[in-house]
């Protein structure tokens, strides 16, 4: 499982890399990267202010 | 860069600056890194601050000083008004800032203070080695970089991962976060002197929207809200609906989101070679959300600690439990008892907040300090915050402030 983030809505502000519980994703510079960690919780995808997260299932 | 510091800040925020100025000033040989390649943009913050508190810090300059704050008004769901002004000498209390000049001009001073600086440089993991960091791995230019310290400060942010990489849990939780979303509008036409607060569940569950003045009619507009409670309305969706409905002719001119760790003080914020500062060591306050100051102090004590164990030569936990117990009794025992207080709060009706805010009507507030507000609140409404007695006896021996004290 793992998310796709829409980087054209996206404002990384990193408020999903504050939350994330397996430590999957990371900052860099003005993009999110996922690694292999994520377990696809979705919280992340509840916690961001612009709705640029969704979960791939 | 060098292959070895005496200290490595992790991040260039408030936090990092100060520590890194602080660990410079005390003679250590100190690296500052910043994953950014401009230091303070995008911005993550309202830019509120305490005037009082910025002053041990750094002395106060027009060029990142926005507005002047002499009080702050509450707006409950039925429009209930609750003004608090400082009726002192001279009047302001806060400021609001531009970060973005502020944290360069806070990067610059631990530049001044002899610490080496670097932007678009990211750290990766940390160098641990018996169980005690040892320095950081880092990625520069696209390619990484082992570097070593005795001691790293990681001041990386809400966003931090330094402390997770020594197995510090630092993950907060939905219901531990307000997710927020703000514009810096213009043609704003709300009072300058005045911050100003809007409370309710349907304008901002578990949270509020804030105006701040920005000055020339500017004003930073935003909305938090509970993490737990975003999902089909965002923060960027109630913010909208905000300002359609109360801000129909302001035009924005900048857009800011962000989170805001309200989850009260962590377990561990050092580990042997390792201290947390700022939102890294989630040292933002859970009711006003403010984390600059408590950063800034927090990298103070970091700094100055850091000194401390080189010089005796144990960087491990020993030494720096020092930090530890220093941050704990001072930042740490008001963002309990402002947990506690915004545990309570989360919980209101509208109907609460409307009586609430009612009840004080009659009471003239000649400062801003949340405790006053308290007081005045636990005084008309002992049953409804019966919760919040254990705070005031706690409050008051310590003296805790708002960090709106005027001076
Ligand atoms: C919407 C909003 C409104 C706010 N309003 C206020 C307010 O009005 N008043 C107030 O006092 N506080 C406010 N805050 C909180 C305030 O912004 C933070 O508490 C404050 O910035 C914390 O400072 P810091 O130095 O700990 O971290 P930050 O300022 O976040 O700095 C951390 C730095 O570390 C860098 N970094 C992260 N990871 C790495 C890495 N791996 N390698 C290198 N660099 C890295 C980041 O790029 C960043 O520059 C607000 C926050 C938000 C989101
Ligand atoms: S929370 Fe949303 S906007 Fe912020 S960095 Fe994550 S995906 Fe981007
Ligand atoms: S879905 Fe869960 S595990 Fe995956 S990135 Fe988001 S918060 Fe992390």
């Amino acid at each position: 499982m793992s998310i796709s983030v829409n980087k054209y809505i996206c404002g990384y502000c990193g408020a999903c890399v504050g939350v994330c519980p397996t430590g999957a994703l990371e900052l860099v510079e003005t993009w999110i990267e996922v690694d292999n960690k994520c377990t696809g919780c979705g919280i992340c995808q509840k916690i961001c202010p612009l709705g640029a997260i969704e979960v791939n299932r | 860069m060098k292959d070895h510091y005496d200290v490595i800040v992790v991040g260039a925020g408030p936090g990092g600056s100060i520590a890194a100025k602080t660990a410079a000033k005390e003679g250590l040989d100190v690296l500052m890194i910043e994953k950014r390649q401009e230091i303070g943009d995008p911005i993550r913050c309202a830019e509120g601050v305490g005037k009082f508190h910025l002053k041990q810090h750094i002395e106060p300059d027009p060029r990142w000083i926005c507005a002047d704050v002499k009080g702050s008004c509450i707006i409950s769901p039925d429009g209930t008004r609750v003004e608090m002004a400082e009726e002192m000498s001279g009047g302001e209390v806060g400021y609001v800032l531009e970060r973005k000049i502020f944290d360069r001009a806070l990067a610059n001073e631990s530049a001044l203070a002899g610490a080496e600086v670097m932007v678009k440089t990211r750290a990766t993991d940390l160098i641990i080695e018996n169980d005690t960091v040892c320095g950081i791995k880092l990625m520069h230019l696209g390619k990484m970089h082992e570097v070593r310290s005795k001691i790293v400060i990681g001041a990386d942010g809400m966003e931090s991962k330094v402390g997770r990489w020594a197995g510090i849990e630092t993950a907060v939780k939905p219901s531990e976060m307000e997710t927020c979303a703000q514009y810096l509008v213009s043609n704003a036409n709300i009072d300058q002197e005045f911050c100003h607060f809007y409370l309710g569940n349907e304008i901002a569950p578990a949270g509020y929207v804030w105006m701040f003045p920005k000055g020339g009619n500017k004003a930073n507009v935003g909305i938090g809200i509970l993490g737990s409670k975003s999902g089909e309305d965002r923060a960027i969706d109630l913010l909208n609906d905000f300002m359609e409905k109360n801000m129909p002719d302001a035009k924005i001119i900048e857009m800011v989101i962000g989170g805001v760790p309200v989850c009260g003080t962590i377990d561990r914020t050092i580990a042997n070679g390792l201290m947390l500062v700022g939102d890294a060591a989630r040292q933002s306050d859970p009711i006003t959300g403010g984390g600059i100051i408590n950063a800034m102090n927090a990298g103070k004590m970091a700094g100055e600690i850091a000194a401390k164990a080189i010089r005796t030569g144990d960087c491990s936990t020993d030494t720096l439990q020092e930090y530890e117990e220093l941050w704990r009794k001072t930042i740490g025992k008001e963002i309990n008892n402002n947990l506690i207080v915004k545990e309570t709060f989360v919980n209101f009706t509208d109907e609460d907040l409307n009586s609430l805010a009612y009840s004080l009507k009659d009471v003239n507030f000649t400062s801003m300090s949340l405790l006053d507000l308290l007081k005045a609140l636990f005084k008309a409404n002992k049953k409804l915050l019966w919760d919040l007695r254990v705070i005031f006896k706690d409050f008051i021996k310590n003296d805790i402030d708002f960090k709106y004290k005027a001076e």
